[in-house]
Protein backbone atom coordinates (compact mmCIF):
# COMPACT_ATOMS: atom_id res chain seq x y z
CA UNK A 1 0.00 0.00 0.00
CA UNK A 2 1.19 3.43 -0.79
CA UNK A 3 -0.50 5.77 1.56
CA UNK A 4 -2.13 9.05 -0.02
CA UNK A 5 -1.63 12.33 1.48
CA UNK A 6 -4.91 12.65 3.00
CA UNK A 7 -4.30 9.39 4.95
CA UNK A 8 -0.93 10.74 6.47
CA UNK A 9 -2.96 13.70 7.33
CA UNK A 10 -5.95 11.72 8.78
CA UNK A 11 -3.34 9.90 10.92
CA UNK A 12 -2.13 12.54 12.17
CA UNK A 13 -5.06 14.06 13.25
CA UNK A 14 -6.65 11.15 14.63
CA UNK A 15 -3.20 10.76 16.80
CA UNK A 16 -3.89 13.81 18.54
CA UNK A 17 -7.95 12.80 19.16
CA UNK A 18 -6.64 9.86 20.99
CA UNK A 19 -4.25 11.81 23.24
CA UNK A 20 -7.09 14.58 23.87
CA UNK A 21 -9.43 11.04 24.61
CA UNK A 22 -6.69 9.76 26.84
CA UNK A 23 -6.91 6.43 25.15
CA UNK A 24 -3.27 6.23 25.54
CA UNK A 25 -2.98 2.44 25.23
CA UNK A 26 -4.27 2.11 21.70
CA UNK A 27 -1.89 5.74 21.51
CA UNK A 28 1.01 3.76 21.85
CA UNK A 29 0.01 1.28 19.73
CA UNK A 30 0.59 3.94 16.86
CA UNK A 31 4.66 3.72 17.75
CA UNK A 32 6.51 1.07 16.01
CA UNK A 33 8.53 -1.07 18.41
CA UNK A 34 11.56 1.41 18.15
CA UNK A 35 9.74 4.12 18.15
CA UNK A 36 10.15 7.45 20.20
CA UNK A 37 8.85 10.33 21.60
CA UNK A 38 11.16 13.65 21.76
CA UNK A 39 10.63 16.95 22.83
CA UNK A 40 13.69 18.57 22.80
CA UNK A 41 14.54 21.40 25.42
CA UNK A 42 16.88 23.92 23.38
CA UNK A 43 15.86 25.23 20.05
CA UNK A 44 16.95 23.69 16.44
CA UNK A 45 18.53 20.72 18.60
CA UNK A 46 19.77 18.10 16.89
CA UNK A 47 21.09 15.70 19.36
CA UNK A 48 18.73 13.45 21.59
CA UNK A 49 21.98 11.14 23.58
CA UNK A 50 24.53 13.98 24.86
CA UNK A 51 22.15 17.13 25.50
CA UNK A 52 19.30 16.66 27.60
CA UNK A 53 15.73 16.84 26.75
CA UNK A 54 12.26 17.00 28.24
CA UNK A 55 11.22 13.75 26.68
CA UNK A 56 13.38 11.33 24.74
CA UNK A 57 10.91 8.32 25.67
CA UNK A 58 11.39 5.11 24.07
CA UNK A 59 8.18 2.51 23.97
CA UNK A 60 9.19 1.12 27.20
CA UNK A 61 9.64 4.61 29.08
CA UNK A 62 6.66 5.64 27.55
CA UNK A 63 4.64 2.89 28.96
CA UNK A 64 5.85 3.42 32.08
CA UNK A 65 4.45 6.80 31.95
CA UNK A 66 1.23 5.83 30.87
CA UNK A 67 0.84 3.23 33.49
CA UNK A 68 1.98 5.48 36.53
CA UNK A 69 -0.90 7.69 35.01
CA UNK A 70 -3.58 4.79 35.97
CA UNK A 71 -1.90 4.28 39.66
CA UNK A 72 -3.68 4.61 42.66
CA UNK A 73 -0.64 6.64 44.49
CA UNK A 74 -0.01 9.13 41.62
CA UNK A 75 -0.07 12.12 43.47
CA UNK A 76 0.33 14.20 40.89
CA UNK A 77 -2.54 13.21 39.17
CA UNK A 78 -4.83 13.49 41.93
CA UNK A 79 -6.93 15.56 40.49
CA UNK A 80 -6.48 14.02 37.39
CA UNK A 81 -4.50 16.26 34.31
CA UNK A 82 -6.35 16.78 30.83
CA UNK A 83 -5.05 18.14 27.44
CA UNK A 84 -6.74 19.48 24.63
CA UNK A 85 -4.81 20.00 20.72
CA UNK A 86 -5.80 22.43 18.15
CA UNK A 87 -4.15 21.29 15.26
CA UNK A 88 -3.20 23.51 11.92
CA UNK A 89 -3.89 21.20 8.78
CA UNK A 90 -0.48 18.91 8.75
CA UNK A 91 1.92 19.32 5.70
CA UNK A 92 3.38 16.44 4.50
CA UNK A 93 6.61 17.47 4.00
CA UNK A 94 8.72 14.34 3.00
CA UNK A 95 7.79 11.24 1.23
CA UNK A 96 10.07 8.23 0.49
CA UNK A 97 8.31 4.90 -0.73
CA UNK A 98 11.30 3.10 -1.17
CA UNK A 99 12.23 3.39 2.50
CA UNK A 100 8.52 3.97 3.66
CA UNK A 101 9.50 6.86 4.93
CA UNK A 102 7.13 10.10 5.75
CA UNK A 103 7.33 12.96 7.41
CA UNK A 104 4.37 15.59 8.25
CA UNK A 105 4.74 18.96 9.86
CA UNK A 106 2.04 20.21 12.15
CA UNK A 107 1.77 23.35 14.00
CA UNK A 108 -0.58 22.78 17.12
CA UNK A 109 -1.57 24.57 20.59
CA UNK A 110 -1.94 22.18 23.58
CA UNK A 111 -3.77 23.04 26.45
CA UNK A 112 -3.32 20.88 29.90
CA UNK A 113 -5.80 21.59 32.94
CA UNK A 114 -5.53 20.55 36.28
CA UNK A 115 -7.63 21.44 39.10
CA UNK A 116 -8.35 25.17 38.75
CA UNK A 117 -5.42 25.81 36.69
CA UNK A 118 -5.39 25.67 33.00
CA UNK A 119 -1.93 26.16 30.75
CA UNK A 120 -1.26 26.96 27.39
CA UNK A 121 1.18 25.79 25.17
CA UNK A 122 2.35 26.41 21.72
CA UNK A 123 4.68 23.93 19.28
CA UNK A 124 5.16 22.35 16.06
CA UNK A 125 4.86 18.14 16.10
CA UNK A 126 6.99 16.58 12.89
CA UNK A 127 5.71 12.76 12.59
CA UNK A 128 8.35 10.45 11.10
CA UNK A 129 5.93 7.80 9.78
CA UNK A 130 6.29 4.48 8.23
CA UNK A 131 4.43 1.66 7.32
CA UNK A 132 4.38 -2.02 9.21
CA UNK A 133 1.94 -4.41 7.51
CA UNK A 134 0.47 -1.79 5.65
CA UNK A 135 0.01 0.39 8.82
CA UNK A 136 0.98 3.63 9.35
CA UNK A 137 3.23 3.78 12.64
CA UNK A 138 5.38 6.57 14.54
CA UNK A 139 9.17 6.28 14.33
CA UNK A 140 9.91 9.61 15.62
CA UNK A 141 7.13 12.36 16.73
CA UNK A 142 9.08 15.29 17.65
CA UNK A 143 7.34 18.03 19.74
CA UNK A 144 9.20 21.26 19.05
CA UNK A 145 7.60 24.31 22.28
CA UNK A 146 8.14 27.47 20.90
CA UNK A 147 9.02 27.98 24.46
CA UNK A 148 11.51 25.13 24.53
CA UNK A 149 13.91 26.50 26.92
CA UNK A 150 11.67 28.85 29.31
CA UNK A 151 11.42 28.07 32.86
CA UNK A 152 8.26 25.47 32.63
CA UNK A 153 5.86 24.01 35.27
CA UNK A 154 4.90 20.66 34.74
CA UNK A 155 3.59 18.89 31.84
CA UNK A 156 2.45 15.75 32.76
CA UNK A 157 0.48 14.29 29.69
CA UNK A 158 1.59 14.03 26.43
CA UNK A 159 1.63 17.23 23.84
CA UNK B 1 6.18 49.93 57.27
CA UNK B 2 7.21 47.75 60.45
CA UNK B 3 7.14 44.03 60.05
CA UNK B 4 7.73 41.23 62.47
CA UNK B 5 11.00 40.63 61.93
CA UNK B 6 13.07 43.20 60.28
CA UNK B 7 16.20 43.79 63.11
CA UNK B 8 14.51 41.89 65.58
CA UNK B 9 17.21 38.65 65.94
CA UNK B 10 14.53 37.54 68.85
CA UNK B 11 11.83 36.77 66.52
CA UNK B 12 13.94 35.23 64.06
CA UNK B 13 15.93 32.83 66.50
CA UNK B 14 12.60 32.24 68.06
CA UNK B 15 11.36 30.45 64.56
CA UNK B 16 14.08 27.65 65.13
CA UNK B 17 13.82 25.02 67.92
CA UNK B 18 15.41 22.28 68.43
CA UNK B 19 13.11 20.02 66.44
CA UNK B 20 10.63 22.24 65.02
CA UNK B 21 10.64 25.11 62.79
CA UNK B 22 7.91 27.70 62.48
CA UNK B 23 6.19 27.96 58.67
CA UNK B 24 6.76 31.57 58.54
CA UNK B 25 10.12 30.09 57.16
CA UNK B 26 8.12 29.14 53.89
CA UNK B 27 5.32 31.25 53.60
CA UNK B 28 6.60 35.13 55.27
CA UNK B 29 7.02 37.44 52.77
CA UNK B 30 8.91 39.50 54.97
CA UNK B 31 11.47 36.74 55.88
CA UNK B 32 11.90 36.31 52.64
CA UNK B 33 13.39 39.56 51.54
CA UNK B 34 15.62 39.47 54.94
CA UNK B 35 16.94 35.87 53.86
CA UNK B 36 17.82 37.77 50.37
CA UNK B 37 19.56 40.14 52.21
CA UNK B 38 21.34 38.41 55.16
CA UNK B 39 21.62 34.84 54.23
CA UNK B 40 22.11 35.21 50.65
CA UNK B 41 24.74 37.95 51.43
CA UNK B 42 26.76 36.00 54.19
CA UNK B 43 26.87 33.04 52.57
CA UNK B 44 28.71 31.44 49.36
CA UNK B 45 26.85 31.72 46.80
CA UNK B 46 27.39 29.16 43.73
CA UNK B 47 27.22 31.68 40.75
CA UNK B 48 28.43 29.04 38.26
CA UNK B 49 31.73 26.90 36.29
CA UNK B 50 34.47 29.06 34.48
CA UNK B 51 33.72 26.21 31.52
CA UNK B 52 31.22 28.72 30.98
CA UNK B 53 33.00 31.29 29.93
CA UNK B 54 35.86 30.12 28.39
CA UNK B 55 37.67 33.01 26.33
CA UNK B 56 37.97 36.60 27.62
CA UNK B 57 34.94 38.72 27.09
CA UNK B 58 32.93 35.61 27.68
CA UNK B 59 30.35 36.04 29.88
CA UNK B 60 27.51 34.29 32.12
CA UNK B 61 24.29 36.16 33.34
CA UNK B 62 22.64 34.57 36.52
CA UNK B 63 21.23 35.68 40.05
CA UNK B 64 22.20 35.44 43.32
CA UNK B 65 19.61 35.72 45.51
CA UNK B 66 17.27 37.64 43.70
CA UNK B 67 19.94 39.85 42.19
CA UNK B 68 20.94 39.97 38.42
CA UNK B 69 25.08 39.64 38.00
CA UNK B 70 27.33 38.65 35.12
CA UNK B 71 29.98 36.27 35.72
CA UNK B 72 32.63 37.91 32.98
CA UNK B 73 36.15 35.97 31.75
CA UNK B 74 37.87 39.44 32.43
CA UNK B 75 41.62 38.35 31.79
CA UNK B 76 42.86 35.07 31.15
CA UNK B 77 43.63 33.67 34.62
CA UNK B 78 40.75 36.25 36.47
CA UNK B 79 36.94 35.96 36.70
CA UNK B 80 34.55 38.69 37.93
CA UNK B 81 30.63 38.89 39.11
CA UNK B 82 29.71 41.90 38.42
CA UNK B 83 26.31 42.92 39.23
CA UNK B 84 24.33 43.47 35.97
CA UNK B 85 23.24 47.22 36.21
CA UNK B 86 24.03 50.08 34.30
CA UNK B 87 25.66 52.88 37.01
CA UNK B 88 23.91 55.47 35.45
CA UNK B 89 19.61 54.05 35.18
CA UNK B 90 20.05 50.84 36.33
CA UNK B 91 19.73 49.12 32.69
CA UNK B 92 20.71 45.68 32.73
CA UNK B 93 23.47 45.05 30.68
CA UNK B 94 23.60 41.50 29.28
CA UNK B 95 19.70 40.56 27.13
CA UNK B 96 21.49 37.25 26.23
CA UNK B 97 22.02 34.69 28.80
CA UNK B 98 25.29 33.94 27.88
CA UNK B 99 27.88 35.42 25.07
CA UNK B 100 30.71 37.35 24.37
CA UNK B 101 31.00 41.18 25.01
CA UNK B 102 34.60 41.74 23.77
CA UNK B 103 36.71 44.09 25.44
CA UNK B 104 33.64 46.02 27.03
CA UNK B 105 30.38 45.63 28.13
CA UNK B 106 27.99 48.71 26.05
CA UNK B 107 24.87 49.71 27.72
CA UNK B 108 22.43 49.40 25.27
CA UNK B 109 20.72 52.48 26.62
CA UNK B 110 23.06 55.42 26.94
CA UNK B 111 25.90 53.66 25.28
CA UNK B 112 28.34 53.94 28.80
CA UNK B 113 30.71 51.71 28.11
CA UNK B 114 32.82 49.68 31.18
CA UNK B 115 36.20 47.63 31.02
CA UNK B 116 35.26 43.57 32.04
CA UNK B 117 35.97 44.40 35.60
CA UNK B 118 33.51 47.20 36.14
CA UNK B 119 35.41 49.78 35.58
CA UNK B 120 34.47 53.10 33.68
CA UNK B 121 35.55 53.10 29.56
CA UNK B 122 33.60 56.00 28.26
CA UNK B 123 30.58 58.11 27.95
CA UNK B 124 29.28 59.77 24.65
CA UNK B 125 29.44 63.81 25.79
CA UNK B 126 31.02 63.65 28.13
CA UNK B 127 31.42 67.54 28.05
CA UNK B 128 27.79 67.57 29.76
CA UNK B 129 29.59 66.09 32.85
CA UNK B 130 32.29 68.96 33.19
CA UNK B 131 31.90 71.18 36.34
CA UNK B 132 29.35 68.83 37.85
CA UNK B 133 32.36 66.81 40.36
CA UNK B 134 30.61 63.57 38.05
CA UNK B 135 34.17 62.04 38.62
CA UNK B 136 32.68 61.73 43.08
CA UNK B 137 29.70 60.12 41.92
CA UNK B 138 28.98 56.52 42.65
CA UNK B 139 28.22 56.34 38.81
CA UNK B 140 31.66 56.91 37.57
CA UNK B 141 33.23 54.21 39.70
CA UNK B 142 31.60 52.00 37.28
CA UNK B 143 29.38 48.50 37.57
CA UNK B 144 29.58 47.26 41.38
CA UNK B 145 31.76 44.00 41.50
CA UNK B 146 30.73 41.47 43.69
CA UNK B 147 32.97 42.15 46.91
CA UNK B 148 33.91 38.26 47.67
CA UNK B 149 34.75 35.65 44.90
CA UNK B 150 36.20 32.19 44.93
CA UNK B 151 36.82 30.07 42.37
CA UNK B 152 37.05 26.30 43.29
CA UNK B 153 38.38 24.23 40.72
CA UNK B 154 36.50 25.66 38.23
CA UNK B 155 33.09 26.25 40.61
CA UNK B 156 32.79 30.19 41.24
CA UNK B 157 31.27 31.46 44.48
CA UNK B 158 30.86 34.61 45.50
CA UNK B 159 29.42 36.14 48.94
CA UNK B 160 28.32 39.69 49.15
CA UNK B 161 28.79 40.55 52.74
CA UNK B 162 32.15 41.05 53.86
CA UNK B 163 30.98 39.77 57.16
CA UNK B 164 30.93 35.36 57.08
CA UNK B 165 33.37 33.45 56.71
CA UNK B 166 35.84 33.26 54.36
CA UNK B 167 35.43 30.51 51.72
CA UNK B 168 37.15 27.95 53.56
CA UNK B 169 36.03 28.24 56.17
CA UNK B 170 32.52 28.29 55.00
CA UNK B 171 32.45 24.98 53.05
CA UNK B 172 35.32 23.06 55.16
CA UNK B 173 35.05 18.89 54.66
CA UNK B 174 32.12 19.23 52.42
CA UNK B 175 34.88 20.34 49.75
CA UNK B 176 35.43 17.00 50.06
CA UNK B 177 32.05 15.77 47.88
CA UNK B 178 33.19 18.76 44.40
CA UNK B 179 36.91 16.93 44.99
CA UNK B 180 35.33 13.89 44.29
CA UNK B 181 33.01 14.83 40.83
CA UNK B 182 36.05 16.70 39.66
CA UNK B 183 38.49 13.84 40.79
CA UNK B 184 36.12 11.37 38.33
CA UNK B 185 37.58 12.82 35.42
CA UNK B 186 40.85 11.37 34.22
CA UNK B 187 42.23 14.76 33.78
CA UNK B 188 40.72 16.28 36.92
CA UNK B 189 38.59 18.72 34.80
CA UNK B 190 34.93 18.97 34.24
CA UNK B 191 33.32 21.08 31.83
CA UNK B 192 29.00 22.23 31.95
CA UNK B 193 27.56 19.69 29.13
CA UNK B 194 24.13 18.40 28.09
CA UNK B 195 21.98 21.39 28.38
CA UNK B 196 20.06 22.95 31.79
CA UNK B 197 16.44 21.56 32.75
CA UNK B 198 14.70 24.94 34.36
CA UNK B 199 11.58 23.91 36.27
CA UNK B 200 9.45 26.25 37.91
CA UNK B 201 7.94 25.08 41.38
CA UNK B 202 5.22 27.20 43.46
CA UNK B 203 6.67 26.49 46.40
CA UNK B 204 9.37 27.80 48.86
CA UNK B 205 13.29 27.09 47.60
CA UNK B 206 13.93 25.81 51.35
CA UNK B 207 11.29 22.78 50.66
CA UNK B 208 13.43 21.77 47.80
CA UNK B 209 16.86 21.80 49.56
CA UNK B 210 15.16 19.97 52.99
CA UNK B 211 14.21 17.17 50.28
CA UNK B 212 17.63 16.59 48.98
CA UNK B 213 18.60 14.64 52.43
CA UNK B 214 15.09 13.10 53.10
CA UNK B 215 15.09 9.61 52.54
CA UNK B 216 12.21 8.70 53.95
CA UNK B 217 10.29 9.27 51.07
CA UNK B 218 11.63 8.43 47.71
CA UNK B 219 9.50 4.77 48.31
CA UNK B 220 6.47 6.42 48.72
CA UNK B 221 6.31 9.42 46.53
CA UNK B 222 7.99 7.71 43.95
CA UNK B 223 6.36 4.38 44.16
CA UNK B 224 4.29 5.52 40.95
CA UNK B 225 7.08 6.58 38.82
CA UNK B 226 10.09 4.02 40.21
CA UNK B 227 7.08 1.16 41.05
CA UNK B 228 5.78 1.32 38.14
CA UNK B 229 9.03 1.14 36.29
CA UNK B 230 10.13 -2.31 38.12
CA UNK B 231 6.59 -3.45 37.98
CA UNK B 232 7.09 -3.01 33.75
CA UNK B 233 10.52 -4.23 33.37
CA UNK B 234 9.36 -7.53 34.95
CA UNK B 235 7.27 -7.94 32.04
CA UNK B 236 10.75 -8.20 29.98
CA UNK B 237 11.89 -11.53 28.78
CA UNK B 238 14.64 -13.36 30.50
CA UNK B 239 18.21 -12.54 29.73
CA UNK B 240 17.08 -9.21 28.17
CA UNK B 241 19.92 -6.61 29.14
CA UNK B 242 18.48 -4.13 31.54
CA UNK B 243 18.00 -0.37 30.07
CA UNK B 244 20.07 2.28 31.75
CA UNK B 245 16.65 3.71 32.45
CA UNK B 246 15.41 1.06 34.44
CA UNK B 247 18.86 1.43 36.27
CA UNK B 248 18.48 5.18 37.11
CA UNK B 249 14.77 4.50 38.16
CA UNK B 250 14.51 1.58 40.11
CA UNK B 251 16.32 2.71 43.25
CA UNK B 252 14.29 5.26 43.82
CA UNK B 253 12.02 2.41 45.80
CA UNK B 254 14.93 0.76 47.48
CA UNK B 255 13.68 -0.13 51.12
CA UNK B 256 13.94 1.89 54.04
CA UNK B 257 17.13 -0.49 55.12
CA UNK B 258 18.87 0.55 52.09
CA UNK B 259 18.31 4.10 52.85
CA UNK B 260 19.21 3.61 56.87
CA UNK B 261 22.51 2.07 55.87
CA UNK B 262 23.85 4.48 53.26
CA UNK B 263 24.12 7.01 56.11
CA UNK B 264 24.27 10.86 56.49
CA UNK B 265 27.49 12.55 56.90
CA UNK B 266 26.78 16.50 58.60
CA UNK B 267 29.37 19.42 58.41
CA UNK B 268 29.34 22.62 59.78
CA UNK B 269 27.69 25.86 58.31
CA UNK B 270 24.83 23.32 56.98
CA UNK B 271 26.86 21.45 54.30
CA UNK B 272 26.01 17.59 54.66
CA UNK B 273 24.93 14.88 52.23
CA UNK B 274 23.51 11.09 52.14
CA UNK B 275 24.77 8.20 51.27
CA UNK B 276 28.16 7.74 53.01
CA UNK B 277 28.35 4.00 52.29
CA UNK B 278 25.98 3.74 49.00
CA UNK B 279 23.88 5.07 47.17
CA UNK B 280 21.03 5.30 44.64
CA UNK B 281 23.92 5.31 41.99
CA UNK B 282 26.03 2.74 43.30
CA UNK B 283 25.05 0.32 41.21
CA UNK B 284 25.27 1.84 37.25
CA UNK B 285 26.82 -0.57 34.59
CA UNK B 286 30.32 0.03 34.20
CA UNK B 287 30.90 2.09 31.22
CA UNK B 288 33.54 0.34 28.86
CA UNK B 289 37.40 1.82 29.26
CA UNK B 290 36.42 3.95 31.79
CA UNK B 291 37.78 2.56 34.28
CA UNK B 292 41.13 1.91 32.30
CA UNK B 293 41.44 5.43 31.65
CA UNK B 294 41.12 6.18 35.27
CA UNK B 295 43.87 4.05 36.16
CA UNK B 296 46.50 5.12 33.71
CA UNK B 297 45.83 8.32 35.18
CA UNK B 298 45.75 7.92 38.84
CA UNK B 299 46.97 4.12 39.40
CA UNK B 300 44.99 1.37 40.44
CA UNK B 301 44.26 2.35 43.98
CA UNK B 302 43.33 6.08 43.99
CA UNK B 303 41.23 5.32 41.07
CA UNK B 304 39.47 2.97 42.91
CA UNK B 305 39.14 5.05 46.21
CA UNK B 306 37.48 7.81 44.10
CA UNK B 307 35.09 5.70 42.26
CA UNK B 308 34.29 3.61 45.11
CA UNK B 309 32.65 6.81 46.76
CA UNK B 310 28.60 7.28 45.92
CA UNK B 311 27.88 10.05 47.43
CA UNK B 312 24.00 10.60 46.93
CA UNK B 313 23.09 13.94 47.33
CA UNK B 314 25.58 16.48 48.70
CA UNK B 315 23.33 19.99 49.73
CA UNK B 316 25.64 23.05 49.71
CA UNK B 317 23.94 25.52 52.10
CA UNK B 318 22.09 27.20 51.35
CA UNK B 319 20.85 26.30 47.59
CA UNK B 320 22.78 24.19 45.85
CA UNK B 321 23.01 20.10 45.50
CA UNK B 322 25.56 18.27 43.98
CA UNK B 323 25.14 14.44 42.91
CA UNK B 324 29.37 13.70 42.33
CA UNK B 325 28.97 10.10 40.52
CA UNK B 326 26.83 11.15 38.06
CA UNK B 327 27.98 15.18 37.46
CA UNK B 328 24.60 16.63 38.29
CA UNK B 329 24.37 19.89 40.29
CA UNK B 330 21.01 21.33 40.93
CA UNK B 331 20.43 24.97 42.04
CA UNK B 332 17.39 25.94 44.10
CA UNK B 333 16.96 30.19 43.16
CA UNK B 334 14.46 31.65 45.29
CA UNK B 335 12.26 33.98 43.48
CA UNK B 336 9.48 35.10 46.50
CA UNK B 337 8.43 33.00 49.67
CA UNK B 338 6.30 30.69 47.55
CA UNK B 339 8.23 30.60 43.85
CA UNK B 340 11.67 28.66 42.86
CA UNK B 341 12.88 28.41 39.98
CA UNK B 342 15.03 24.95 40.03
CA UNK B 343 17.83 24.35 37.27
CA UNK B 344 19.35 21.43 36.63
CA UNK B 345 22.65 21.40 34.82
CA UNK B 346 25.50 18.74 33.95
CA UNK B 347 29.14 18.76 33.48
CA UNK B 348 31.20 16.28 31.43
CA UNK B 349 34.27 14.92 32.70
CA UNK B 350 36.93 15.82 30.58
CA UNK B 351 38.48 12.86 28.82
CA UNK B 352 35.77 10.16 29.77
CA UNK B 353 33.48 8.52 27.55
CA UNK B 354 30.94 9.51 26.04
CA UNK B 355 28.50 7.28 27.56
CA UNK B 356 29.19 9.01 31.23
CA UNK B 357 27.86 11.99 29.92
CA UNK B 358 24.57 10.16 28.31
CA UNK B 359 23.63 8.51 31.38
CA UNK B 360 23.79 11.60 33.49
CA UNK B 361 21.53 13.70 30.46
CA UNK B 362 19.56 10.95 30.65
CA UNK B 363 18.97 10.62 34.60
CA UNK B 364 18.91 14.88 34.64
CA UNK B 365 15.90 14.07 32.20
CA UNK B 366 13.95 11.17 33.65
CA UNK B 367 14.40 12.96 37.22
CA UNK B 368 14.81 17.13 36.83
CA UNK B 369 12.68 17.86 33.56
CA UNK B 370 9.64 19.55 34.30
CA UNK B 371 8.42 16.94 31.79
CA UNK B 372 9.62 14.36 34.90
CA UNK B 373 7.06 11.74 36.52
CA UNK B 374 9.55 11.69 39.09
CA UNK B 375 9.51 15.61 39.59
CA UNK B 376 6.31 15.56 39.24
CA UNK B 377 5.41 13.93 42.13
CA UNK B 378 8.16 15.46 44.36
CA UNK B 379 6.43 19.28 42.85
CA UNK B 380 3.29 17.68 44.21
CA UNK B 381 3.87 17.00 47.73
CA UNK B 382 5.91 20.75 47.59
CA UNK B 383 3.08 22.66 46.40
CA UNK B 384 0.67 20.70 48.92
CA UNK B 385 3.15 21.68 51.99
CA UNK B 386 3.11 25.20 50.66
CA UNK B 387 -0.83 25.24 50.46
CA UNK B 388 -1.36 23.10 53.91
CA UNK B 389 1.10 25.37 55.87
CA UNK B 390 -1.96 28.41 55.64
CA UNK B 391 -3.61 26.07 58.47
CA UNK B 392 -3.58 27.94 61.74
CA UNK B 393 -4.24 24.67 63.41
CA UNK B 394 -0.69 23.95 63.72
CA UNK B 395 2.25 26.63 62.92
CA UNK B 396 4.97 24.25 63.27
CA UNK B 397 6.86 21.75 61.10
CA UNK B 398 8.42 18.33 62.83
CA UNK B 399 12.05 18.02 62.35
CA UNK B 400 12.38 15.63 64.85
CA UNK B 401 13.87 11.82 64.12
CA UNK B 402 16.43 10.29 64.90
CA UNK B 403 17.02 13.72 67.19
CA UNK B 404 20.10 13.67 69.25
CA UNK B 405 20.61 15.94 72.54
CA UNK B 406 23.75 17.03 72.25
CA UNK B 407 23.96 17.66 68.24
CA UNK B 408 24.48 21.22 68.39
CA UNK B 409 27.63 20.79 69.75
CA UNK B 410 28.99 17.89 67.18
CA UNK B 411 31.09 18.31 64.49
CA UNK B 412 31.59 16.05 60.85
CA UNK B 413 29.10 13.14 62.00
CA UNK B 414 28.31 10.49 60.22
CA UNK B 415 24.93 9.10 61.52
CA UNK B 416 21.37 6.97 60.51
CA UNK B 417 20.68 7.68 56.61
CA UNK B 418 17.09 8.43 57.46
CA UNK B 419 17.51 10.69 60.33
CA UNK B 420 16.22 14.70 60.08
CA UNK B 421 19.78 15.46 61.08
CA UNK B 422 21.02 17.43 58.40
CA UNK B 423 17.87 19.38 57.92
CA UNK B 424 17.91 20.52 61.63
CA UNK B 425 21.92 21.34 60.63
CA UNK B 426 20.55 23.49 58.20
CA UNK B 427 18.20 25.20 60.31
CA UNK B 428 20.48 25.96 62.64
CA UNK B 429 22.96 27.38 59.94
CA UNK B 430 19.93 29.26 58.71
CA UNK B 431 19.63 31.22 62.16
CA UNK B 432 23.71 31.77 62.48
CA UNK B 433 23.98 33.19 58.73
CA UNK B 434 20.14 35.65 59.10
CA UNK B 435 21.47 37.06 62.66
CA UNK B 436 25.10 37.12 62.09
CA UNK B 437 25.07 41.05 61.22
CA UNK B 438 21.86 41.46 62.74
Amino acid sequence: MTPTDQQLIDFVVREARLLDQQRLEDWLELFTDDGHYWMPVEWGQSDPRLTTSLMYEDKLLLKIRIDRLKGRATYSQSPKSRCHHVLQQPQVDERDEEQRHYVTWTPLHYVESRGDQQTLYAAWATHHLTLVDDALRIRLKRVDLVNCDAALGSIQLFV
Amino acid sequence: MVGKYRGNRQAITALVRETEVHRDLYVDQELFELEMEQLFANTWIYVGHDSQVPKVGDYYATTIGKQPVIMVRAAEDSIKVLHNRCPHKGTRLTGESCGNTGRFFRCPYHAWTFRLDGSLAGVPLKSGYEGTSFTESRAARGITAVRHVHNYRGFVFAKQSDVGPGFEEFFGEALSSLDNMIDRSPVGRLEVAGGVLRYMHACNWKMLVENQTDTCHPMIAHQSSAGTAVEVWKAAPAGTKKPMAVEIYGPFVSSYEFFQTMGIRVWDNGHGHTGVSHSIHSDYSAVPGYFEQMVAAYGEERAKAILGENRHNTVYFPNVMLKGPIQLLRVFKPLAADRTLVESWTFRLVGAPDMLLERTVMYNRLVNAPTSIVGHDDLEIYERAQAGLASDGNEWINVQRLYVADEAERRNVVTDGTSEWQMRNQFRAWTKFMTMSL
